[in-house]
């Protein structure tokens, strides 16, 4: 075999040549190739997209030096006009309220479907529904879901937080069922053997082993869902600060004030994106995906 | 001939722990080096200081004429296409194809659009195919680097090393995470390079044994002093115990 | 010494869950918010979309203008990411640990995608409505800065996840910043940006709805003004196109995922 193998060139045996007789270094595997074709894609439809753009009554040149005075005046002179400190505080309360109340109740109700929705802890079909109708879910916008349930039940927090809840629940829903998913099929066999029930194979095998998972992931959505509750406070009239910044912005055009709110948003953010971070480093060890 | 002088070498990376002192060796053209040494004596930040991949302190390193520590970007840049580099843990990238890994080597000869655009000349090309023939592993020149074995891996390092066409080749524990048969094959090759070729190895090793059957001279590296320099036959129980503590020794061999 | 780990870790999980009780009961006195209320709200809720939320024959007429500013939409999102991926691309070598260029840039590059990512799309999209005015563009920017900031940070994760070795090994061999990003760091981090890429598109798509509520621009005006003229059905037909967008967008992304990581 050696001895046959040193008569024939290397050539032939490895190497492979694209048509112009240059030597190939590249595998030409699928991954590349839809990796490239992506990009292409992706570039065209950008190039495309502004050609479909609809330029109703802008002016670049006027625009770009207004947004530039704007932003100065917001961010280096802030100030409060149409409401107090304190009214501030209270708005900036009612948010993280709106926030604290979807994400909490979220927890609670994606508990019970994550627990249909683990393969391991539930049938193949209950899973798939359950996983279904969160799909679906998710594919509406959180504030088409604020403004269809404020018709129906009137504008209120009770909509804002009804609305909101459907994006945290498929959030929670899909992380907390993966989490239950990574058990240790071991501990679950092995309780299954001594006669335990489902509720006992929950309560003692899966939960105590998950919990501060569950918790630092019901966290990271308390952030997402702060600046959520910015936004329908802004977009659906659901109150809080964000309902602040619509009108200092699109009401009383007071730069100074909505420079005041978006500063107070920031500060809050900031500090809420700093404990996740922690959290993620400390019980995520690989990245986490959103 | 002299191709690399050390002097009173001296290395730290914060105030308080001196990582290097006053190394001083010299390496002729062709010698096949190993330094051994403990954990956390100093080895790899030897290494480093050679091409410079750290900066050093105090004291001159000279390599083949040239000032190591007073080199400019494009002379320094020179300096480590003439100083291969193997790697513990291979350091090759992942996703892309076992010959692009070898032809990275080629980056030194090349300026920053012929790199980007990936121009290669087919000599180069051809060389490639060449070395990764030399050391076995052609076939797989086309599989992405993540499917190989630790120890083709490793192999494929070497390959990079070679096709910068290098004075030396610098292996920083080129064995330590391979099983026994990799290592011996690995060993085998460095061996070769520097017996076929004629190129210079300085090799990492804390396998005292590896470094006594393979190599011609061995430094002892004590807490960054070098406490042994001499042919590997002069190695005996007494330098070793000297080199990592009696104690740790005991560890070793057990 | 275990039992005393058992039952300190029983305390705190019992503080834990007065905590949140009693801020969830401070919320929802802030918010005025009734839990019985809301608990009643939802089967009615429920009812009252099942019986006014249908697609009725006459709103299919209105599906080719509903089209149209899906379309735009859909164009906003994709270019606003891509477009904002480039920059944060930059941002991102800048910012991570392994091909940062020096600490000043590394700040920098951090500083700018945290402040862009933590002032909220709203925010972006009323700042740049009072002078951009209500068109495309206004809601393309909000996004991009939006995504610019997001994108950022997962880049500099990306690149920092590839790791430091096969930049070490090609610094070793004299190769200049350009070719290590282009080689090693390019080829190795790409995967997971695209794939950052296709989350943040479909991301945008639903934000897109948002801010076009804000800017009156897209399918997010199309949807306010079919609400404040109280046509439900054509409301439902417009969240039905969305719906199947974000779902085609979904697959197609996961296909793509699917290969290349």
């Amino acid at each position: 075999m050696e001895a046959f193998r040193e008569k024939i060139p290397l050539e032939q045996l490895y190497i492979k040549r694209a048509k112009n007789g240059k030597i190939n270094i590249k595998s030409g595997n699928k991954i590349d190739l839809v990796t490239k074709w992506t990009i292409a894609v992706l570039t065209l439809l950008t190039v495309l997209a502004f050609f479909f753009f609809d330029y109703t009554g802008l002016s670049l040149e006027r625009a770009i030096p207004e947004t530039w005075h704007n932003l100065k005046t917001m961010f280096l002179e802030p100030s409060l006009s149409h409401f107090s400190w304190g009214e501030a505080m209270y708005q900036i309360g009612v948010t993280v309220g709106l926030g604290v109340l979807a994400t909490v109740i979220g927890a609670v109700i994606a508990l019970f479907l994550s627990f249909m929705a683990a393969e391991n802890l539930s049938k193949p079909w209950v899973s798939k529904t359950v996983r279904m109708v969160m799909a679906f879910i998710r594919a509406v916008p959180t504030v088409l879901w604020v403004l269809i349930f404020a018709i129906a039940a009137g504008l209120g927090s009770e909509a804002a937080v009804l609305g909101m809840l459907f994006h945290s629940i498929a959030y929670l829903v899909k992380a907390f069922s993966e989490a239950f998913e990574e058990v240790d099929n071991g501990i679950l066999e092995a309780m299954r053997a001594t006669g335990s029930n489902w509720w006992h194979i929950v309560t003692h095998g899966v939960l105590p082993s998950t919990f501060t998972y569950l918790l630092s992931w019901t966290f990271l959505r308390f952030e997402i869902n702060f600046g959520v509750a910015v936004a329908m406070g802004a977009a659906a009239g659901a109150g809080g600060i964000g309902f602040e910044l619509f009108m200092a912005s699109g009401f009383y055009f007071d730069l100074r004030e909505v420079g005041f709110i978006t500063y107070a948003i920031l500060i809050i953010a900031i500090v809420l994106e700093m404990a996740s971070t922690r959290l993620k480093n400390r019980y995520f060890p690989a990245s986490v995906r959103n | 001939m002299t191709l690399l002088q050390v002097a009173k070498l001296g290395k730290s990376y914060d105030s308080q722990t001196q990582v290097l002192k006053d190394v001083s060796f010299t390496v002729e053209a062709g010698e096949f080096v190993s330094v051994i040494g403990p954990s956390g004596a100093g080895k790899s930040t030897l290494l480093r200081c050679i091409n410079r991949m750290v900066e050093i302190n105090h004291g001159k390193i000279l390599f083949d004429e040239r000032d190591v520590g007073s080199l400019k970007k494009k002379d320094l840049r020179k300096l480590r296409t003439d100083i291969g580099m193997v790697f513990q843990h291979y350091n090759l990238v992942p996703r892309l194809t076992v010959i692009e890994n070898v032809l990275h080597g080629r980056f030194g000869y090349k300026n920053t659009v012929q790199g980007v655009l990936g121009r290669f000349t087919e000599e180069e090309k051809e060389q490639a195919f060449y070395l990764l023939d030399k050391l076995g592993i052609a076939e797989h020149a086309y599989k992405r680097c993540d499917q190989l074995s630790g120890g083709q891996q490793q192999r494929v390092g070497i390959c990079r090393a070679l096709i910068q066409d290098p004075k030396l080749i610098l292996c920083d524990e080129p064995i330590a995470s391979l099983d026994p048969n990799s290592s011996t094959v690995i060993m085998d090759h460095l061996q070769s390079i520097t017996k076929e070729l004629g190129i210079t190895c300085i090799v990492n090793l804390h396998q005292v044994e590896v470094a006594q059957s393979y190599s011609d001279r061995i430094i002892g590296l004590r807490k960054g002093e070098v406490v042994f320099d001499g042919r590997s036959a002069l190695l005996l129980e007494e330098q070793i115990n000297h080199i990592y503590g009696t104690k740790q020794r005991e560890l070793i061999t057990v | 010494m275990k039992e005393k780990t058992i039952r300190k870790s029983r305390w705190m999980t019992t503080i834990a869950f007065i905590i949140i009780i009693g801020v969830t009961y401070f919320s929802a006195v802030i918010t005025d918010f009734n839990f019985i209320e809301g608990a009643l709200t939802f089967p009615a809720a429920i009812s009252w979309i099942a019986s006014n939320l249908w697609i009725t024959a006459e709103t299919w007429e209105r599906l080719p203008a509903i089209l149209t500013k899906l379309n735009e939409t859909i164009f906003m999102s994709i270019a606003a990411t891509t477009l904002a991926a480039v920059i944060s691309l930059f941002l991102g070598l800048m910012g991570s640990q392994t091909t940062k260029v020096n600490n000043i840039f590394s700040v920098i590059a951090r500083f700018i995608a945290s402040f862009s990512r933590n002032i909220p799309v709203v925010a972006w999209s009323l700042i740049l409505l009072i002078s951009f005015g209500q068109n495309s563009l206004t809601g393309f920017l909000a996004l991009f800065v939006g995504t610019l900031g997001f994108l950022t940070r997962a880049f500099i994760e990306t690149i920092d996840e590839a790791g430091h070795s096969a930049v070490e090994a090609l610094q070793a061999t004299g190769a200049t910043y350009s070719h290590i990003v282009s080689k090693a760091v390019l080829p190795q981090s790409l995967p997971q940006m695209l794939s950052w890429i296709l989350f943040m598109i479909e991301t945008n798509i639903r934000s897109a709805t948002l801010v076009g509520i804000l800017t009156g621009t897209g399918i997010g005006y199309t949807f306010d003004m079919y609400y404040k003229s109280l046509n439900y059905n054509a409301v439902a037909l417009v969240t039905f196109t969305i719906v199947i967008t974000v779902i085609i967008i979904e697959l197609i992304s996961n296909r793509i995922r699917k290969v290349i990581l």
